[in-house]
């Protein structure tokens, strides 16, 4: 009697990487809904699009590759990208931003650089920051949360039409606003304060109005992820720690002109880059006191280029940096192995 | 004093004890034919003490221990010496070893049994009867357990005695076995084992799942000091450096051994065989063996060395419908076997057939997403992912930084892996390839030596050549083509002699002369 | 300007002596990177690079007399690795000096040897062992696979046997690696 050859171990976990990012599906979807309620049905239009695009472009290269097609797509990695990149959108991005963000995050940040598991950077931050850059304008065109003294409520034709037909109406329409943590940045510049900056009716209980909402979806579905193993819970708690901190101290010396640590956790994709975008472990560190290091560098650098950097927000700059430094840390984060004497 | 140390990293495993552990160990069936492979053991094998024809009986040496680590083979039955040749030995090659095989004769007529009083003995007198009787680690290595007996230069003292009874892997079950039914004589086992390492503590780890040999085994041990530890079930315990941190939160340093921090392990069989074997005078001939899976009856069988595993399989009732791999050793960290027709061996805990459904399919290979489940399982507490990038590119000497050879190939690494990398898989492979390539190495500075020395002889010869030819006097002109055609001369004829023997073609007419001349010219001249 | 000239020579001679200095105190014994190429050649001493023996051709190496490609018994491992001691650009293996062969060790064939001892003069690393008109015989632990005999022999007893994989020299094959398409055809084969 012959038997099949195969080496041990015989016994392997019910585990894939298709479910790992399928579970990151399922934990953005909280946010996502919050996100859709506030800021209607075009952040759902980005996301399909921007699905479409990934499975488009990663089906293409991967033919272009010569690399098994069933397989490498049913990995929804570039999925997870997709929303990643969608997510961190405006609501009413014209539909060719979305296209060509996802598009670049999917051939050239991570294909070019050899695929799922090689790309040195998070490919949908590199999609992002490409489009902040080349399209500052599109970009930063938000609309105002729904219930936030605007009572509109665009239909799904209506949205589709601004999309994909021109955004031209939406500005007219006195549809659009600063993003809180804009507000904050532009008005600190003036000289106001932050208790009087605070009275502005876009801002909510903690921070933003209708953003603090998304922010709690994320925690949620975050807190999940971490639950289930799906994301180590080393870098959200470094993140936000390390952003944590480093807003306490100036909060402390000056609280008229530093916003408070919590508004600083709670705002902007603190929350979801925390548990969503640093939480790519393609990119980042891998050591356990590494991911530690890696995300407390996440959210000190948030809190700088919130604070002193050009941008409102500081997301994917800083989890790019960290991108670059992270096999440093490794290098210098290895556990102690088994038998070794000290440190 | 009775609390445990956790190791890093491992996993729950599923267990699937129940299926062998209900019936007691059957005593193996005789088989008609044995064959006894000469290396059942790590070291050297074992020089054949018999020739085909010869008679022998149970319990005589066939196979001598050869140098320090090395242990002796015996015949399981009487009979005849049918073949000392090579044959299918269970191994992941598939290739064949050095075997005896023996025609059992069916009397099962022992050789003169002589038991001795251990505390009687001469400690090295006791390690070499040990080691003459075949008595080597059967937790499933196989070292010989006379080197572990001599601590001398390791430690001052020992400090704990261990006894591994965790038997971690799933499916197996014989150490549970064993230790329900043979609890006094593991224990008996013990004694010798402490008489002549005296440690400080002796300390039995079993893993909880195993209430009745934790209950037979504190029975046993009751008024000799021995403590019995439960040890939490949770795959790999029975890994001698973990279940040392388990015990006593102590590591054995990286490339050292666990005497240095004076502990030292044995497996309970262990213990069993070295009772039998001092106190009975009967060297090694049988183990128990876990025949498990998809058999038609499960169970324990203590089966003599050399039965075919076909024929333990036969005595379960067969295989069941589906079996797809044959495993020898456990799930975990065994390797499948190509085909039944194998002898078992010391080093055969268990024996699992399995089909599909026990094993979770084999899935394609992606690429690593480093998430790090790997390094968080690993109880070795390696970077695991570092080491696969390092033993793919084949850049050992990276590997090595990582501390490649502190990997236990627990299966852990890849048990987990989300892109199912056969991690292990890659680590024996890096660790084989630095061995060859240190043989390699050996076998190059070898043979550089050697070149180094036949150049200094040419060199010594020649100048003494010259010596004697200045001391002879009237130097003589060019000696050199004349003694070269005596030397040629018997050549030939010897060349005439030799050719009727081989093809006669004319393409095979000699080498030109001339070269053979200049060359002995140059080296007789 | 004059300062600037002698605080300049001044400086120039301190460094000077520092250079000769260091020169005599940190003299480097020998030749080591003949020692380093050495010890990458596989010491079979069979004379293909053109060279004497090993040695020789590692000194030619060394002295940018000869290529680092002209090693069959060293293979393709060799020549990266000597590339990689020397900071240059693997090449292919110069088919001039032969082809890489698998591992291979003489067996002398004892019906037929007539004991002329012209393999035993001719054998780099003594490895044959017999005298005048008795049969030669090969230590095969001791044998490079150099080939050298073979010439010699007058009656062409001597024939180049490949070493077998036995249980003590098999290894674990590099993983069927992160081929993805294996899978399906291995499945089907099951």
């Amino acid at each position: 009697m012959r038997f099949r050859i195969a080496t041990s171990p015989h016994i392997l976990r019910d585990t894939s990487v298709g479910q790992v990012m399928c579970r990151v599906l399922y934990a953005m979807t909280p946010g996502v809904v919050a996100l859709a309620w506030f800021f209607g049905w075009g952040v759902l239009v980005n996301l399909a699009l921007a699905t479409v695009v990934a499975l488009t472009a990663e089906t293409l290269v991967l033919v272009a590759r010569g690399k098994p097609l069933a397989l490498h797509l049913s990995d929804f990695s570039a999925v997870v990208t997709a929303w990643l990149l969608a997510a961190a959108l405006p609501s009413l991005a014209p539909w060719w931003l979305t296209v060509l963000g996802v598009a670049f995050a999917i051939v050239v940040a991570k294909h070019l650089y050899g695929g799922l598991g090689y790309n040195p950077f998070n490919p949908a931050m590199v999609g992002y920051v490409v489009l902040l850059i080349s399209f500052p304008r599109e970009m930063s065109t938000w609309l105002i949360p729904h219930g936030i003294g605007q009572a509109h409520a665009l239909s799904l034709p209506d949205t589709l039409e601004i999309i994909f037909g021109g955004a031209g109406r939406l500005v007219a329409d006195g549809l659009t606003g600063a993003t809180p943590l804009d507000l904050l940045r532009t008005q600190l510049g003036l000289g106001l304060t932050v208790t009087e900056i605070r009275n502005s009716p876009v801002f909510g209980i903690v921070s933003g109005g209708g953003w603090e909402w998304a922010a709690l979806g994320f925690l949620a579905g975050g807190l999940w992820l971490v639950y289930t193993r799906a994301a180590d819970w080393r870098i959200p708690a470094g993140m936000l720690g390390g952003l944590a901190t480093i807003a306490t101290v100036f909060y402390l010396v000056d609280p008229q002109h530093y916003a408070p640590p919590w508004f600083h956790v709670w705002s902007g994709a603190a929350i979801f880059g925390a548990f969503f975008i640093a939480t790519d472990p393609v990119t980042a560190s891998t050591t356990p006191r590494g991911r530690l290091i890696y995300g407390a560098g996440i959210g000190v650098l948030i809190y700088v280029i919130r604070t002193f950097g050009g941008y409102p927000d500081g997301v994917a700059f800083s989890v790019l940096l960290m991108n670059i430094v992270a096999p440093t840390i490794d290098l210098y984060t290895q556990p102690r192995v088994f038998g070794a004497r000290g440190g | 004093m009775n609390s445990l140390f956790p190791f890093h990293g491992g996993l729950k495993t599923v267990r699937h004890k129940a299926e062998s552990n209900q019936r007691p160990i059957a005593s193996g069936i005789l088989p008609k034919r044995l064959v006894v492979p000469l290396h059942q053991h790590i070291g050297a094998i074992a020089k054949p003490l018999v020739q085909p024809g010869d008679r022998v009986l149970k319990g005589q040496r066939i196979g001598q221990a050869d140098g320090y680590i090395s242990a002796a083979v015996h015949a399981p039955t009487s009979g005849v010496v049918t073949a000392v040749d090579q044959q299918a030995v269970p191994h992941p090659s598939g290739l064949t070893d050095l075997c005896v095989s023996i025609e059992a004769d069916g009397e099962n007529r022992w050789i003169e049994r002589e038991p001795v009083d251990y505390r009687r003995l001469h400690p090295s007198d006791l390690r070499n009867l040990a080691r003459s009787a075949g008595v080597v680690g059967l937790g499933g290595a196989g070292f010989p357990s006379a080197v572990k007996l001599n601590l001398s230069g390791h430690c001052e003292r020992l400090e704990q005695l261990i006894l591994n009874g965790a038997e971690c892997e799933p499916w197996m079950t014989c150490d549970d076995m064993i230790m329900r039914e043979r609890a006094d004589e593991i224990v008996a086992g013990i004694h010798i084992l402490a008489h002549l390492l005296e440690p400080r503590d002796v300390l039995i780890g079993i893993e909880d799942d195993k209430p009745e040999a934790i209950a037979a085994m504190t029975v046993a041990c009751a008024g000799t000091g021995y403590q019995v530890r439960p040890v939490p079930t949770h795959y790999p315990s029975g890994g001698v450096k973990q279940l040392t941190k388990l015990l006593t939160n102590k590591e054995a340093p990286l490339n050292g051994r666990s005497t240095d921090i004076g502990v030292q392990c044995f497996n309970v069989a262990t213990a069993y065989t070295l009772h039998r074997a001092i106190n009975f005078g009967e060297p090694v001939i049988s183990r128990i063996v876990t025949v498990t899976g998809r058999v038609a009856q499960p169970q324990n069988i203590d089966a003599l060395l050399g039965t075919a595993f076909a024929d333990l399989v036969a005595q379960c009732g067969g295989y069941r419908d589906r079996v797809e791999r044959l495993i020898m050793g456990g799930p975990m960290m065994g390797f499948a076997l190509h085909g039944d027709e194998v002898p078992v061996t010391k080093a055969t805990n268990c024996i699992l057939a399995a089909s599909a459904e026990e094993l979770a399919p084999e899935q394609p290979a992606m690429p690593c997403i480093r998430c790090g489940a790997c390094a968080e399982v690993c109880p070795a507490d390696l970077l695991p992912q570092q080491l696969y990038w390092h033993a793919r590119a084949r850049e050992f000497d990276k590997a090595q930084d990582y501390h490649l050879f502190s990997c236990i190939e627990c299966g852990c690494c890849s048990t987990v892996c989300p892109s199912h990398i056969p991690l292990v898989q890659f680590y024996r492979y890096a660790k084989n390839e630095i061995w060859a390539q240190e043989k390699e190495k050996q076998k190059a500075e070898l043979a550089r030596q050697r070149y180094q020395a036949r150049l200094e002889r040419l060199e010594r010869e020649q100048k003494e050549r010259e010596a004697k030819l200045r001391q002879k006097a009237p130097p003589r002109p060019a000696p050199v083509a004349e003694a070269s055609e005596a030397d040629q001369l018997p050549i030939e004829a010897a060349v005439a002699r030799a050719r009727p023997d081989r093809a006669t073609a004319p393409a095979d007419a000699p080498k030109p002369p001339v070269v053979v001349a200049a060359d002995s010219a140059g080296q007789d001249g | 300007m004059g300062v600037a000239i002698v605080v300049l020579s001044v400086l120039a001679g301190v460094s000077g002596l520092l250079l000769g200095f260091a020169a005599v105190r940190f003299k480097v014994e020998g030749d080591p990177i003949v020692d380093k190429i050495d010890a990458i050649l596989p010491q079979t001493q069979c004379g293909q690079c053109g060279y004497a023996g090993c040695r020789p051709y590692a000194e030619a190496i060394a002295a940018g007399e000869a290529d680092i490609n002209q090693c069959p018994p060293g293979g393709e491992n060799g020549i990266v690795a000597l590339a990689e001691l020397l900071g240059r650009d693997p090449k292919p293996l110069n088919p001039d000096n032969g082809i890489e062969k698998p591992k291979r060790v003489a067996v002398i064939d004892e019906q037929n040897c007539i004991g002329c001892t012209l393999c035993i003069q001719a054998c780099p690393v003594d490895a044959i062992l017999g005298a005048a008109k008795h049969m030669h015989t090969v230590i095969d632990r001791e044998c490079t696979g150099c080939e050298l005999c073979l010439a010699p022999c007058p009656v062409d007893c001597i024939d180049m046997v490949p070493v077998g994989q036995t249980i003590t020299n098999w290894k674990w094959a590099y993983p069927s690696p992160v081929s993805e398409a294996r899978q399906p055809a291995d499945r089907a084969a099951a």
